[in-house]
């Protein structure tokens, strides 16, 4: 045969983050009552406030059901089979690197996030999280000589108990749906991010969240709040152990940004996916939303999402600001079995609000991948703009896409415009790509990536080239 | 005749191929020598552009039976990377948009391949701009082409400009341009005859797919081949070639009873 390729043979790549560290674990029984509740607290030692907060979305959760209107089929989750609380043994919060486990920044190292003074990644800030805990924040001292805390939210809960008081559940508050409340209730570590008034934050700021334990769920809560005038960009980075049983990760991140702040957020996630049959993975239902509180302030999403055996995930703006800004950019890639539900809600509260959403779905193998937006224009938002464009790549003929653009307009002078378009990866174009020397791999990924590239101009520099590499990796295989 | 004296580049016999079910080529014989010209003349349908397809591996055409041979190497067992690396230049009619994808990045991917075939040193981005800037003249295309997509939005004219300064880049053994001169004005033919003639070396060869004598005005070639129903019906000198614009296709008729014989 002169030519046995053909698009559909594609296979992912073995997982390179599927490692296990060994290391002592404390873990809590499995399942969830008030009891576990009022534990995790107390091993936080957190606040009355805060446990409280924990209780009210425990008995919400209870009285909540499991959303079932997005295109995921998967098992029922029980959730008196999960540990809610796992944590590396040692002594509390290390002071200093240097008291941090070896193993644990030799796994951070594995993962190409180096933690030690020596090797760290020059200006951007880390902080590692490792199951339920964060084990270490870079940069930390540099960062509070121009006032900005970069901590783990546990630490801000005993440290600035006033900041979370105020705006912890702000955002997403408990009730807000299953996945949220549920979070809400059990929350173990995340990020806390504050700029205050008038500062540009000196560098770029960084969590990487591991998943280590096949058993435990992963609840992260990250906070982030931009003062007047205030601008920060952050990225978020997430892998996982392979298991062939599916792990729970259900966080929320809020950000709130004051007048004339910026908040910019990226995300690269490439939780384990499963194996090609579809066995294992990560099941991500996750939270995200940020409140354009402030005038003229701005929020902007971007994302590549590449892993996880189940992603639902809608990072929004609440543009309540006059003459706020939302922006949404995704990269989303299925292959094999997985399936992915995620878009973005653009809520324009505020006047001369505007929005933009540029989703690029890549469906390969047997997955499905569907975008889900929703774009709302309140009364009160006067000369509000939206510009959505929704774009689907099919890969072979067992994938599929859908796309789920809701538009409610309370405000006849406003302006929405909506593009979308579904297409292949045609073999005209491949051949030409390989007439000319390139494999056919190659040409694949090159084809993916010109596809993306709207969305990869919005990434960080060093995050865009890092993204690019993820989607190759994905697509990579022996072809026949 | 079997054996290849070691000037012959490439060598097609008795080839018969199909496309969606369809057999297109009925039994092709070409041998092609290094630092000739040949030009493959004939009318839409007659399976021209299917011969440089297979040349070129396109995955849509089978062939059936028969051979080709490039350097004394069973082509049709390779892909096609492989034969564009080991110096196959296959020209497109219709040179394929490629959204998102910079024209630089492209080219030097692709000039990357061919060189670590040959066993030259791989350009990294500065080094490669360095390169193609030098090859931009040839086509007289201006730096600016290198930032856009590849071939999107180009017109016509450009699109085989970057069609030829690819040819340039990856330097080929054979190079097959299929109908290059088709929509071009005659200052954009003049561009691209001119490069192609600067390739075309002694220890190269070229096979120009056309309609039109135009062409072959700018360049000339050492051989014409006519084709009809999958076959090279008759093979000249430049004055085949003059011959058929002045008595057009029909004249062909006359070769219809040798068809009419073998079927």
């Amino acid at each position: 045969m002169s030519n046995a390729n053909t698009v559909d043979q594609i296979v992912s790549k073995p997982y390179k983050y599927g490692f296990t560290t060994d290391i002592e674990t404390e873990k809590i029984d499995k399942g969830i009552n008030e009891d576990i509740v009022r534990l995790i607290s107390l091993k936080k030692k957190e606040p009355e406030f805060l446990l409280n907060f924990r209780l009210r979305a425990y008995s919400q959760w209870l009285k909540m059901k499991e959303p079932d209107w997005a295109e995921l089929k998967y098992p029922k989750i029980d959730y008196q089979d999960i540990i809610y609380y796992a944590a590396p043994k040692q002594n509390q919060k290390k002071a200093s690197l240097e008291e941090v486990d070896p193993k644990l920044l030799e796994t951070f190292d594995k993962l190409g996030i180096p933690l030690s003074e020596q090797k760290r990644i020059a200006n951007v800030a880390v902080d590692a999280v490792f199951d339920s805990v964060s084990i270490a924040t870079t940069y930390k001292e540099k960062l509070a000589e121009s006032g900005v805390i970069f901590c783990s939210i546990s630490e801000a809960v005993s440290l600035y108990p006033e900041l979370i008081k105020r705006y912890l559940g702000s955002v997403v508050p408990i009730t807000d749906n299953f996945f949220a409340a549920l979070n809400s209730a059990v929350f173990s570590d995340g990020s806390f991010v504050f700029i205050p008034k008038g500062v540009k934050c000196p560098m770029d700021l960084s969590s990487y969240f591991r998943i280590n334990s096949g058993d435990t769920g992963q609840f992260e809560r990250t906070l982030i709040i931009a003062e007047e005038r205030a601008s920060v960009s952050y990225l978020e980075g997430c892998t996982a152990p392979m298991f062939d049983t599916n792990t729970l990760h259900a966080a929320v991140v809020e950000l709130i940004a004051l007048d004339d702040a910026t908040i910019k957020y990226s995300t690269v996630q490439n939780w384990y996916s499963g194996n090609e049959k579809g066995v294992g993975g990560i099941y991500n239902f996750v939270t995200k939303r940020g409140e354009c509180r402030g005038k003229r302030s701005k929020i902007s999403w971007s994302q590549v999402e590449t892993g996880s055996a189940i992603t639902w995930k809608y990072p929004s703006c609440i543009l309540k600001g006059n003459g706020s800004v939302g922006e949404f950019y995704s990269i989303a890639l299925t292959n094999n079995f997985q399936k992915a539900d995620t878009g973005t809600k653009m809520i324009h509260v505020g006047s001369n609000s505007r929005s933009k959403i540029v989703s690029k779905g890549i469906s390969a193998g047997n997955s499905n991948n569907s975008y889900r937006g929703l774009v709302q224009i309140g009364p009160q938002a006067e000369n509000a703009r939206n510009y959505s464009q929704c774009d689907s790549m099919l890969i072979g003929d067992k994938a599929s896409a859908n796309t789920y653009p809701y538009i409610k307009s309370n405000q006849p002078n406003s302006n929405i415009e909506h593009e979308a378009s579904t297409c292949r990866i045609s073999e005209d174009q491949l051949f030409y790509l390989q007439s000319r020397g390139i494999d056919f791999e190659e040409a694949v990924s090159m084809l993916v990536s010109g596809f993306c590239s709207d969305v990869f101009n919005e990434l960080p520099l060093e995050f865009a080239s890092e993204a690019d590499k993820l989607l190759a990796l994905k697509l990579e295989g022996s072809v026949g | 005749m079997t054996k290849i004296d070691s000037t012959t580049l490439l060598e097609i016999k008795d080839l018969v191929a199909s496309v969606e079910d369809q057999q297109i080529l009925n039994g092709v014989n070409l041998k092609i020598k290094a630092g000739e010209i040949h030009a493959i003349m004939g009318r839409n349908g007659c399976g021209k552009s299917t011969l440089s397809k297979v040349i070129a591996g396109h995955p849509a055409y089978k062939v059936i039976s028969g051979n080709v041979l490039f350097k004394n190497q069973n082509l049709l067992e390779l892909e096609a990377e492989e034969r564009a690396r080991i110096g196959i230049f296959l020209g497109f009619q219709y040179p394929i948009e490629i959204p998102g994808v910079s024209n630089l990045e492209f080219l030097r991917v692709a000039t990357n391949s061919r060189r670590k075939e040959i066993g030259e040193t791989e350009l990294d981005t500065f080094e490669f701009e360095d390169l193609v800037r030098a090859k931009l003249d040839l086509v007289q295309m201006k730096p600016t082409f290198l930032e856009r997509s590849v071939n999107e939005g180009f017109s016509g004219g450009e699109k085989k400009r970057n069609e030829i300064l690819q040819m340039a880049l990856l330097n080929p053994s054979v190079a097959i341009l299929d109908e290059t001169d088709s929509g071009l004005d005659i200052d954009a033919l003049r561009i691209v005859a001119s490069g192609v003639k600067k390739l075309s070396t002694k220890s190269t060869a070229t096979i120009l797919i056309t309609h039109y004598q135009r062409l072959l005005n700018e360049i000339t070639p050492d051989y014409v081949h006519i084709m009809s129903d999958g076959k090279i019906m008759q093979t000249g000198g430049p004055e085949l070639a003059i011959e058929l614009e002045k008595e057009g296709y029909d004249w062909l008729n006359k070769y219809e009873e040798i068809k009419g014989d073998k079927s």
